[in-house]
């Protein structure tokens, strides 16, 4: 016993300097770090904060945090699309955080209504045309996209990524699965080519003429067009006249058995505050969550439009749904 | 120790099968067997306990998903998965075995350059030579685009290389050097004399290559064929470039897209029984005949190729060493200097990361892989051959879900620790081992163990038990013999294996990533990053880093093994 006992205090006292900082914030990211580690630099430059992070997939960081249970070093968990937040906060790995500050500066709808999360930046999945060989009048909805019309001018990604997916998921909410399945099988229908890997190589389809139209996130063309200001593309904000357009998150929460709490929600109220916001989506061409915060000048220069305004969550509900219709209606 | 010195290696010269040991003789040779015998079998127990956790995922059964998936797209996945298995078998013996042959035993022109050179693709990650062939041949890549130009054609003018057809060539141009590098080391092995002899004998050159030359060099083929096809079986990164659906995209479909590890482990483990019934058949298969080399005289002279043979030879070599690795290059290199603003300090963190775990891994999988081999060979008994089979068992499951194996075993015990010493002294520690460079070793010896016994072994099995019982009737122990006699007869073999791990850790992504300590970032992790965000070009930086890094173990193991 004696001896058992020595051995725990060596290893108490081997690890104690690995948890002895109270100044800092460890946070898991699904986020990349060229566009969060800028940031975190700034906020430990004004407050002396440390922030410790790493990097990888939603889906291994999510077990890493539920195996390691109640003794995670995790305080705070980054991660992008509506869909991998709401099954984050499904699998009780987020706390409930009562802020009025995050409430203040969060639009409902971009939030967990149970403030397990809270979405930091915004962006549009949206219509990307060819201006050589369409005609703005021509576009009208992502509906319209599975019109005949369009046979052979369509480019995706594929369905395997889930902002695809949290699209679709909005299609089955609003217009139930049936009609769902019938716009994805049009879509399908009128594929120029395999989908594509990701939306940078199906709007380099579009502007090679492979194809004439394509729906991408917003921060993908605007990087495109940054590399190269007079490339053929432009973007068309869709449903307008009806439910807008889809839009999704990138957004954060704090951890159930965060070590810092207190020190995890300011670190998230500064993310979504006037001082950080400009950053944190201009980093990645993104829209602020905040209101008050003005939009970086190149993607202000996209025009304004009408946002879904279904909360994301729904998205994230959907889906399964929605991966199981687009593996029915061969969207690979 | 002079009893164990005697002891019956005699009767059963070659084989180490238990069945057909005298049982009398066995309980004498136990003693001496133990070290090896457990040592064998703690290293499979830490290869097992990562797959247990998959396989435990059986426990509980919903068969929601199987039942969507079997329905739409499993058909579909399953006769992908069989395309490309068979291709990348037909493609890496078909580059691998004869390139092997010609750069071992022949001498033509150009021959010293590609002996090595041929090696070099190795060091390409299968998804960075996905992301360049597809950047450049696609649609909208400069090579249709040029086409297109160059002679007029109309503008939907196009052929498509995101289909079988492309993913089985990238497949094969990365993964043809496992047989290269494995086939290689047999036929340098055999030297010239069998050859020669079968030509005495009246056979004429391609009779007594496929007669003789070939068969000899089977273990070493075979060893590098599993580990390719093992590989291609796995792979994620390169399929998803193409958006080449197979067996291994439903597990992480499965998981990713349906929130649903159960059901991804459960089609891991079917991969997994896949694999483990393949490799069982083959060493079945194997065991029937045996072929151990000639005492290997100094000074061999290589068949001097002449003519039309030479120029073909000469012109095979050049043309795999153009499309798999001088034409990537310079695509990496010129998107690489377009992105050189990214180049900055940290890159030297990133290579030291990058180097010394692969190092670490390298040293430690290496050791583990002589043991295994060894006392398989020497010392096997069923529950031997059982231990190596687990063993070499975590390269045949895709990156991330073998990761997952080692974090959730880990963190497991990490917890249980953690309580114990709570218990014993009121204090929690929380967890100590998941998050060190312990985690990240234990994931790549559990994923590596199999790259480091495939060359191990096949160079093992050529070696005749008469130097081992040669060197014992002349009073050396075993250990001296081991490493007097063995380890220098080995030497090709494990410096082989130790390039093949060290190269393939340092390109290893899903594990790192998810174990990796905080600040402890590789080049792969760089990749992931940009590759993740569809930043193809700027990737192309970390990628030409890595591949120089690559190229060090490579070049060093070239020329020591031609010394050898």
């Amino acid at each position: 016993m004696k001896r058992k006992l020595s051995i725990g205090l060596l290893v108490v006292a081997l690890s104690g300097p690995l948890f002895a900082s109270a100044d800092e914030v460890v946070v898991y990211s699904a986020r990349n770090e060229h566009l969060i580690k800028p940031l975190f630099d700034r906020y430990t430059e004004s407050t002396g904060v440390t922030i410790r992070f790493i990097t990888d997939k939603e889906g291994p960081l999510l077990q890493r945090l539920k195996a390691e249970g109640a003794r995670s070093p995790a305080d705070v968990l980054i991660t992008v699309d509506a869909g991998n937040l709401w099954y984050a906060a499904e699998s009780g790995v987020l706390a409930e955080i009562d802020s009025p500050t995050l409430e203040a500066n969060v639009p409902a709808n971009l939030r967990d209504p149970q403030g397990r999360w809270f979405g930091l930046s915004e962006r549009a999945r949206t219509i990307v045309y060819s201006t050589e060989r369409v005609q703005p009048g021509e576009l009208s909805s992502y509906e319209d996209l599975a019109d005949s019309k369009w046979r052979g001018r369509l480019c995706l990604r594929t369905s395997k990524k889930v902002y695809n997916q949290s699209l679709v998921a909005t299609l089955i909410a609003r217009h139930g699965e049936e009609k769902a399945e019938q716009i994805v099988r049009g879509w399908v229908a009128n594929l120029a080519a395999a989908p594509f890997s990701n939306d940078t190589k199906a709007m380099e389809a579009v502007v090679a003429g492979q194809c004439d139209v394509t729906v991408v996130n917003t921060y993908y063309f605007g990087r495109l067009q940054k590399a190269q200001p007079e490339i053929q593309l432009a973007i068309f904000w869709p449903n307008q006249d009806s439910s807008g357009v889809h839009i999704n998150v990138s957004g954060a929460g704090v951890t159930r058995y965060a070590k810092h709490p207190e020190a995890a929600q300011k670190l998230l109220e500064w993310l979504s505050s006037d001082a950080a916001q400009a950053e944190f989506a201009g980093l990645n061409m993104e829209y602020p969550v905040n209101p008050k915060v003005p939009a970086d000048p190149a993607v202000a220069a996209w025009g304004t439009f009408k946002a879904d305004e279904l909360n994301v969550n729904e998205a994230g509900r959907l889906q399964a749904d929605a991966i199981r219709l687009m593996d029915r209606a061969g969207y690979r | 120790m002079a009893e164990a010195l005697t002891r019956s290696d005699g009767p059963r010269p070659s084989a180490p099968d238990p069945k057909r040991a005298a049982p009398g003789t066995r309980s004498r040779a136990r003693n001496i067997d133990r070290p090896w015998r457990w040592a064998s079998r703690l290293l499979a127990v830490s290869v097992l306990v990562p797959l247990t956790v998959i396989l435990g995922s059986w426990l509980f059964f919903e068969p929601e998903v199987w039942v969507h998936l079997g329905g739409t797209v499993l058909p579909q996945l399953l006769v992908n998965s069989f395309w490309l298995v068979s291709g990348v078998a037909l493609g890496t013996l078909l580059l691998g075995v004869p390139l092997a042959w010609l750069t071992a035993t022949c001498e033509f022109p150009g021959r010293r350059l590609l002996d090595w050179g041929l090696m070099l693709p190795f060091a390409l990650p299968a998804y960075v030579m996905a992301f360049v062939f597809v950047g450049a041949l696609d649609f909208s890549g400069p090579v249709q685009a040029g086409l297109r130009w160059l002679f007029g054609l109309p503008p939907a003018w196009s052929f498509e290389v995101r289909n079988t057809f492309g993913v089985i060539l990238v497949m094969t141009l990365v993964l043809y050097p496992y047989v290269y590098m494995l086939a290689r080391v047999s036929f340098l092995g055999q030297g010239r004399s069998a050859y020669e002899a079968a030509r005495s004998l009246g056979l004429g050159p391609w009779a007594a290559f496929f007669r003789v030359s070939l068969p000899m060099a089977r273990p070493g083929i075979i060893a590098g064929l599993s580990l390719a096809l093992m590989e291609a079986l796995a792979d994620f990164g390169a399929v998803s470039v193409f958006n080449f659906d197979t067996f291994t995209t439903a597990i992480y479909k499965a998981w990713f897209g349906f929130f649903d590890l159960q059901s991804a482990a459960q089609l891991a483990s079917i991969l997994l029984t896949i694999v483990l019934v393949a490799l069982v058949l083959e060493r079945r298969y194997r065991d029937r005949a045996r072929f151990t080399d000639a005492a290997r005289s100094g000074s061999q002279r290589r068949i001097r190729l002449s003519g039309g043979a030479a120029l073909a030879a000469s012109l095979f070599g050049w043309t795999i060493f153009l499309f798999a690795f001088v034409l990537p290059f310079i695509r990496l290199a010129s998107w690489a200097w377009a992105a050189r603003g990214d180049l900055d300090m940290r890159y030297l963190e990133l290579f030291s990361h990058t180097f010394s775990l692969g190092v670490m891994a390298g040293l430690l999988t290496v050791m583990a892989a002589f043991v295994l081999a060894f006392a398989q060979r020497y010392h096997g008994d069923f529950s031997t051959a059982v231990s190596v089979r687990i063993g070499t068992l975590g390269y045949a499951l895709p990156g991330s879900v073998l990761a997952v194996g080692v974090m959730l075993s880990l963190t497991w015990f990490d917890n249980r620790l953690a309580d114990a010493v709570e218990w014993l002294t009121g204090q929690d520690i929380g967890l100590v081992l998941s998050g060190t460079v312990v985690a990240l070793l234990m994931a790549y010896f559990a994923r590596f163990l199999a790259v480091a016994y495939g060359p191990v072994d096949s160079s093992l099995e050529r070696i005749r038990p008469s130097i081992r019982d040669a060197a014992r009737s002349l009073g050396a122990s075993q250990w001296e013999t081991v490493w007097r006699v063995y380890l220098p007869m080995l030497r090709p073999g494990l410096l082989t294996a130790g390039l093949l791990v060290l190269v393939d850790v340092m390109k290893e992504m899903p594990a790192t990533l998810l174990l990796r300590p905080f600040g402890w970032d590789t080049l792969a992790v760089r990749i992931y990053e940009l590759t993740s965000e569809g930043e193809w070009g700027r990737a192309a930086l970390p990628s030409m880093a890595l591949l120089l890094v690559g190229l060090v173990p490579v070049i060093l193991l070239v020329r020591k093994s031609a010394r050898a």
